[in-house]
């Protein structure tokens, strides 16, 4: 994989969960976008948007409804071939957003981490499995003594740092990182922030790196997707969500960014938005670029009126 | 207490007494010994296990040994209060109480082995594939089972006793038909709380298959749960096999199960009262030791269990 080249294209995907007979939740619904290997998508959006169940979708925890999940060539959705399963199984990974949770009790550290070499067989001795284990524990920060100890003697940061060593040690292509962050201590955020995008320096490997923080997201992102009721209702880079935001929606999550610097935090105005009472409809909308990065998810009317308040703030 | 005072010496200055930068940290013990030491501080439990190896001991060894047959009878002692020559005196027909009632322990501990080997072996296959595939496989498979649990054990073994002669092998067949559903029960519930866990969905991206996260990554974390039901399902079937006994529908005189025993104790209890006296303590005191035990395994295994 070179820098560059599509990774991971997702076509019109959808996701509904039946309730009951009457009533199905769409939770995701039609989305589309892509990622490019070695970069960094942040998907952003409420409690509620669908950024998990897309993130679950692509590595295939659920059955998608509706779409396509194009991943390094091979189509993950529907029925998979089995080289599209060892592909998907290998070159893509999953952090979890709860460490507590996400590492077997029952387990040594060594073994959870290596679970991804038993699994796929990838080791000819098991002093080889035990020498990629402590590779992998030195690089995210841990050592050698800590691979016979079980997860509840760590720590929140070093057990999120187990959870990416674990997946790191298939060196995957692309990680889906479900809110990695959202259950730490701040000062421990940073710390495994940091931590992800060393981790990506020295593997290539493209993010899907799923939060609520934005301002988190700012700083690990080259694009962003923005997400509300499961649609995607903008996408850009970093720079072009955060300095000319289109859909009053992203504009609304922008605006409730706290500012650092106290005397602009004081005037600083947070807007509601509200779907039901905006008139938008995202249902007729489709996709208006904007450049060939920045789109918006409107109807033509709607488009017309995002661009006029553009101009009228600048 | 309004004019209290304050003296100097009230209070004292710890300073350079206590090292702050050194931290106390317990040294991490391996996960079995902090059951063991769990265990051993439950004082019940400790008695409970030493009680179940005494009468298994006493069970194996006393028939072997003893210079009196289980089945020799002698009507010149009959009806003979406990004495040096007889530890538990002897029954209506001379027999030597002492070698009959670790005889019959020996059924009961039989049919306790039995019942932990039924409990893992149908109940708790059972109900994990019910628990983990869920959907379909689950309603089939719990209807199955509802339907089994209707008819009561009693009834089963009722119709079993019209094609099979009373034996022990009958009350184990009865057995199994119905003792492994509060099992089955119990799996299954851990099971749909444990499958939706972060670490199993981790394992599924990873490519893991069924059967590796049942065994690897499920069962170890339902294990204690299930060690700690099968040991509370014994007493039950210890009783439930003396009780078949003393009704005439399980092992059959003249062999010696302690519900056989009771039987005919009962019959001349108002006369010799230690011929039923002493096999009911006997499987009295069984029973309190698996209960004690159990509840010493689970609090052990599961500290967070107790208030079950």
């Amino acid at each position: 994989m070179h820098k560059g080249d599509t990774i991971l294209e997702v076509k019109d995907l959808k996701q509904h969960f039946r309730v009951s007979r009457k009533q199905t939740v769409k939770a995701v619904d039609g989305i589309s976008f892509e990622i490019k290997a070695g970069e960094t998508y942040g998907l952003v959006g409420e409690s509620g948007s669908g950024k998990s169940t897309t993130g679950r979708s692509i590595i295939r925890l659920y059955q998608p409804t509706q779409g396509k999940i194009i991943f390094e060539g091979e189509d993950i959705s529907g029925k998979m071939s089995n080289k599209a399963l060892k592909t998907l199984r290998t070159k893509m990974a999953m952090i979890f957003q709860d460490p507590m949770a996400c590492l077997n009790p029952r387990k040594k550290v060594i073994d959870i981490i290596a679970q991804g070499l038993d699994i796929h067989h990838a080791y000819s001795s098991i002093e080889e499995r035990n020498e990629k284990v402590y590779k992998m524990l030195e690089m995210v920060g841990l050592s050698r003594e800590h691979a016979n100890r079980y997860p509840h003697q760590f720590s929140g940061g070093q057990r999120q740092r187990i959870g990416i060593a674990r997946a790191l040690i298939m060196e995957p292509d692309l990680i889906i990182a479900d809110e990695a962050i959202s259950a730490l201590d701040v000062s421990i955020q940073a710390q495994v922030v940091n931590l992800m995008k060393k981790m990506q320096k020295e593997t290539g490997a493209a993010y899907l790196f799923i939060a609520h923080d934005l301002s988190m997201v700012k700083y690990i992102s080259d694009r962003i997707g923005v997400l509300h009721l499961g649609h995607m209702v903008e996408t850009g880079t970093a720079e072009e969500i955060f300095n000319n935001p289109l859909h009053p929606y992203t504009k609304s999550l922008l605006s409730a960014i706290p500012h650092p610097n106290p005397k602009i935090e004081k005037t600083r105005k947070s807007f509601t938005y509200d779907y039901a009472t905006s008139g938008l409809d995202y249902e007729a909308g489709y996709e208006h670029k904007i450049t060939d990065t920045h789109s918006v998810l409107a109807t033509d009317e709607e488009f017309e009126q995002f661009m006029a308040n553009a101009k009228k703030s600048f | 207490m309004e004019d209290y005072k304050f003296l100097p010496d009230d209070f004292e200055l710890i300073g350079d007494k206590q090292n702050i930068m050194i931290d106390e940290v317990a040294p991490s013990k391996p996960q079995w010994k902090d059951i063991l030491d769990r265990f051993m501080e439950n004082k019940g439990a400790v008695i409970g296990i030493c009680l179940i190896v005494l009468i298994t001991l006493l069970a194996i060894i006393v028939p072997m040994v003893s210079r009196w047959g289980v089945n020799a009878e002698n009507t010149a002692i009959a009806n003979q209060a406990p004495s040096s020559v007889h530890f538990f005196g002897t029954d209506y027909l001379g027999r030597d109480l002492w070698v009959r009632t670790w005889q019959g322990t020996r059924y009961s501990l039989i049919i306790a082995v039995v019942a932990v080997v039924i409990d893992v072996l149908i109940g708790i296959t059972y109900g994990m594939i019910s628990g983990y595939f869920g959907g379909m496989v689950d309603s089939v498979l719990q209807r199955i089972q509802e339907i089994i649990n209707s008819i009561p054990t009693l009834v089963v073994l009722i119709i079993l006793l019209t094609v099979m002669k009373a034996s022990l092998t009958t009350v184990i067949v009865a057995l199994i038909f119905t003792e492994w559903i509060p099992m089955s029960r119990i799996t299954r519930a851990q099971v749909l709380k444990v499958k939706e866990d972060e670490f199993v969905l981790a394992s599924r991206t990873l490519g893991a298959g069924n059967i590796f996260i049942l065994f690897k990554e499920i069962l170890p974390n339902i294990f204690g749960q299930l060690i700690i039901m099968s040991m509370m399902t014994i007493p039950n079937a210890i009783f439930y096999e003396a009780y078949l006994a003393f009704v005439g529908l399980g092992l059959t005189k003249p062999l010696a199960s302690l519900g056989t025993l009771i039987n005919d104790g009962f019959s001349l209890f108002q006369v010799h009262p230690h011929a039923m006296v002493i096999p009911a303590i006997v499987m009295a005191v069984l029973m309190l030791s698996f209960n004690l035990f159990g509840d010493g395994l689970r609090d052990a295994l599961d500290p967070t269990m107790k208030e079950m």
